[in-house]
C-alpha cells in the first residue's frame, strides 16, 4: 500500500458524466470521487452497464465530465486541450483492451511502435525500444510476425508491449484477459502485475472479474454510476 | 507524428486493401489518361501550327485587298445582283476560289504606304504560269508562290531565293523532284528548269531559272505545292505575262503586303487594321489565318478535356467510396490512434494524404501509358494516315503539361478524400473503441 501523504497521480472529485438530453437524458455517473496513489493496482469493479467503462474513459482522458473534475498529477485534465491533452495521453497513459485493437496485418514490430511513431520519435529510436519492450515480454522472435496470425495470448502480449513501449505512468486495462482461457490469462495477470510492482506503474484494471479483482491493492465497485465500495484488497 | 512518418504511413495504408485500391487506381487511370492523350493532341497540333508560322517568319507583315461586296468569302450573302467594277480581279491565294476582289491600283498603293503604322507596301505579283520541265522531259503544272518581305519558305535542301541577284532563281517544292527526272533533293539543287508563261496576246513564252532550294510542304506554308521565283525571275515572269496588256491595265494587283514594325503589340496591329478598314481596305496578318484553325483546334481539346475531366470526376466518387469503406474498416485503429495521443489533425492528413496517393498512382501510370500510346500512334500516324504533313506529330507531349496534369487529378483526389477524411478525424475514441 502506497503512504497516503504523497499527492495522488488521479484525483477525482464529484464526476457525473451524462448523455443525451431531456427525456433521453442518461447519467452514467452520478458523483464519483476518489483518489489513485502512483504506484497502486487498482480494479473498478461493476456489472455491464454500471459506469465502470466511462469512468475508465474518463480517467483515460478520452471523454470529458459533465461536471466534477479530474486532476491528473495535480493538473485539472480541464485545462488540456489540443496539442497538450494528445501528449499527456501519449506519455502518460498504455492501454490494454480485451480486443487487442491490433492491426492484423501489419507486423508485431509495427503495432508495438505505432506509439511512438504517433509521438514523433526518430526511426531507429523507435525500433530499439520496440524491439526492448518485445524482449521484456518474450516476444523478440515474433517481431515480424503479423499480428493477425498471434495466438490469443501473443496478442495481449503484444498489446502490453505496445502499452508499455512509451514508459507510461498509468496502464489502463479494460478486461485484460476477458478473452483468453484461464491459464493464458493467469500469465498477462503475472505479466501486468509485475509491471505494477517493480517499474511502479500504476495499474488501473476494469473487469467484473472478481478474481482478478482480488489481486489488486484496491477495489472500487460502481453500481448505477455511483461508488458504493473503496476498499483496500487483503492480498 | 512527423510529417514522413504521415505520409509512409499513409503509402502504406493505400496498399491495404488491394483490390478496392487497383480498381479505384484505374478509374482514375482511365481519366488522366484520356485527359493526357486529349491534350497531347492539342500539343502535338498546336506545335506543329506554331512551328509552320515561325518558319513563315513573316510576324510583321499583313496582306491587304481592297473591301468589295463579296470579299466576306465564299457564300457571303449580297443582296441583289453586284454592280460591276472595272476594277474587279479574280482573286489568287487570298479569297475563296472563284470569288472577287477590287484590284489595287498605284493610288490605292500610295494611299496605303500614307496610312499610320504601314513602314512598307509591296504589291503582290500575281502570276500563273503554264507549266514547268526539266531537261525536256515531261511538262508539270505549277503555280507560282509570292513570298512577301520578312517571309521564307521551309528548305528541305538549298538556300532561300536572293532578291538582289540578277539571276533567276527558283525553288521548288520537293514533290517536282522526282517527276521532273531529279535523283534526290541534293541533285535538284543548281539544276536549271524551264517554265513557260503565256501572255495577254495567248503567246507562250519560256523562260529558264536556276534551281537553288527545294522546299518542303507543310499545311500551313505560304506557298504551297508551288514554285518560289526571287524578285528577278518574278519580275521578268510577271513582265511576260503583261505582254499585251493595255499599259493602264498592267499596274492592277489583286493584293498588297505591308509591313509594320515586327515589335508591335496586338493592340497596334489591330490599330492598323482598323485604320485600313476605314480607308476601305482589308488586313490580314498570317497569325489572323491560323489563328482561326488555332481556335478550333483549341476547342475542340477543351471539348476532349471536358470528357476527360468528367472521367476524373466520376473516379473521385470511386475515390470518396474507397476511403469511406475505409474509415468504416479502420474505426477501430482511428479510435486507439487518437487514445494514444494523435491529434484529429493528423488523422485528417493520414486520409488525405492517402487520397492524394490513389490519385498520383493513377494518374502517373495514366499519364505513363499515355504517353507510351501516343508516341505509337503518333508515329504510326505519321508513317501512313499523316505522311503527306511531314513534320506533324500528331499527339506530343510536354513535360510541364504533364506534370500539371498530374497535380490537377493528385488535387481532385485530395478534394474527394476530404470528406471521408473529415468523417475519421471526427471520429470519437469511445464511441471507436466500444466493444459492449
Amino acid at each position: 500500500m502506497q503512504s497516503t501523504t504523497a499527492p495522488p497521480i488521479i484525483s477525482v472529485r464529484d464526476v457525473r458524466r451524462s448523455y443525451g438530453r431531456g427525456q433521453n437524458r442518461f447519467e452514467a455517473l452520478k458523483g464519483v470521487s476518489f483518489d489513485i496513489h502512483a504506484g497502486e493496482s487498482v480494479a473498478i469493479v461493476g456489472k455491464s452497464g454500471s459506469g465502470k467503462s466511462t469512468l475508465m474513459h474518463v480517467l483515460a482522458l478520452l471523454d470529458a465530465p459533465s461536471s466534477g473534475t479530474v486532476e491528473l498529477e495535480g493538473v485539472d485534465t480541464s485545462t488540456l486541450r489540443g496539442r497538450r491533452l494528445n501528449t499527456t495521453r501519449n506519455k502518460t497513459f498504455g492501454f490494454v483492451f480485451q480486443q487487442f485493437f491490433l492491426t492484423a496485418n501489419a507486423t508485431v514490430l509495427e503495432n508495438v511502435l505505432l506509439p511512438m511513431k504517433i509521438a514523433g520519435v526518430r526511426r531507429g529510436d523507435r525500433r530499439r525500444r520496440a524491439l526492448a519492450a518485445l524482449a521484456q515480454l518474450q516476444l523478440e522472435d515474433k517481431a515480424r510476425n503479423r499480428a493477425v496470425n498471434l495466438s490469443g495470448g501473443q496478442k495481449q502480449r503484444t498489446v502490453i508491449a505496445r502499452a508499455l513501449v512509451n514508459n507510461p505512468r498509468i496502464i489502463f486495462a479494460d478486461e485484460p484477459t476477458g478473452n483468453l482461457d484461464t491459464a493464458t490469462g493467469a500469465v498477462v495477470e503475472d505479466i501486468l502485475f509485475s509491471l505494477n510492482r517493480e517499474s511502479g506503474i500504476t495499474l488501473i484494471v476494469v473487469t467484473h472479474d472478481e478474481e482478478l479483482a482480488g489481486r489488486c491493492d484496491r477495489r472500487i465497485l460502481i453500481r448505477d454510476g455511483l461508488l458504493v465500495e473503496d476498499e483496500a484488497v487483503a492480498a | 507524428m512527423r510529417t514522413v512518418d504521415l505520409i509512409g504511413t499513409a503509402v502504406a495504408n493505400t496498399f491495404r486493401s488491394k483490390t478496392r485500391t487497383i480498381l479505384t487506381i484505374l478509374a482514375i487511370f482511365v481519366g488522366a489518361f484520356t485527359l493526357t492523350l486529349t491534350n497531347g493532341l492539342g500539343t502535338g497540333i498546336n506545335a506543329y501550327i506554331d512551328d509552320t508560322v515561325s518558319s513563315v517568319g513573316a510576324s510583321d507583315t499583313m496582306t491587304v485587298t481592297k473591301t468589295s461586296e463579296t470579299a466576306g468569302g465564299l457564300g457571303a450573302a449580297t443582296s441583289g445582283p453586284k454592280e460591276y467594277d472595272p476594277d474587279a480581279v479574280a482573286a489568287t491565294g487570298a479569297g475563296a476560289p472563284g470569288s472577287t476582289v477590287v484590284a489595287l491600283t498605284p493610288t490605292d498603293l500610295d494611299e496605303l504606304g500614307r496610312i499610320d503604322g504601314v513602314l512598307d507596301v509591296q504589291a503582290v505579283k500575281s502570276i500563273s504560269t503554264d507549266y514547268i520541265e526539266a531537261g525536256g522531259g515531261t511538262k508539270y503544272v505549277v503555280g507560282v508562290g509570292g513570298l512577301i518581305s520578312g517571309q521564307s519558305v521551309t528548305l528541305v535542301d538549298g538556300a532561300q531565293p536572293d532578291d538582289d541577284t540578277d539571276t533567276l532563281q527558283l525553288v521548288l517544292p520537293t514533290s517536282y523532284v522526282e517527276p521532273l527526272g531529279f535523283g534526290s533533293d541534293a541533285d535538284a539543287v543548281g539544276q536549271t528548269v524551264t517554265v513557260a508563261i503565256t501572255d495577254a496576246q495567248r503567246t507562250q513564252h519560256t523562260v529558264d531559272a536556276t534551281v537553288v532550294g527545294v522546299a518542303e510542304e507543310s499545311l500551313a506554308s505560304p506557298t504551297g505545292a508551288s514554285i518560289v521565283p526571287n524578285a528577278a525571275l518574278t519580275d521578268l515572269l510577271y513582265e511576260t505575262q503583261n505582254i499585251g496588256v493595255p499599259s493602264d491595265q498592267v499596274e492592277r494587283y489583286a493584293q498588297a503586303s505591308i509591313r509594320f514594325g515586327a515589335d508591335a503589340t496586338d493592340e497596334q496591329v489591330t490599330a492598323v487594321k482598323d485604320r485600313l478598314a476605314d480607308a476601305g481596305y482589308t488586313g490580314t496578318t498570317v497569325a489572323d489565318q491560323l489563328g482561326t484553325i488555332k481556335t478550333v483546334i483549341d476547342g475542340i481539346v477543351l471539348v476532349l478535356n471536358a470528357f476527360a475531366i468528367i472521367a476524373l470526376l466520376a473516379a473521385s466518387f470511386g475515390i470518396v467510396n474507397t476511403l469511406l469503406m475505409s474509415v468504416q474498416e479502420r474505426t477501430r485503429e482511428i479510435g486507439l490512434m487518437k487514445a494514444m495521443g494523435q491529434s484529429s489533425s493528423k488523422v485528417f492528413a493520414l486520409f488525405s494524404i492517402e487520397a492524394a496517393f490513389i490519385g498520383f498512382l493513377g494518374s502517373a501510370i495514366g499519364v505513363g501509358i499515355a504517353v507510351l500510346a501516343g508516341t505509337g500512334i503518333s508515329a504510326a500516324l505519321s508513317g501512313s494516315l499523316l505522311a503527306d504533313l511531314p513534320g506533324l506529330d500528331l499527339i506530343a507531349f510536354d513535360p510541364v503539361s504533364l506534370g500539371i496534369i498530374v497535380l490537377v487529378v493528385m488535387v481532385i483526389a485530395f478534394l474527394a478524400g476530404t470528406l471521408p477524411a473529415a468523417r475519421a478525424a471526427k471520429a470519437d475514441p469511445v464511441e471507436s473503441l466500444r466493444y459492449e
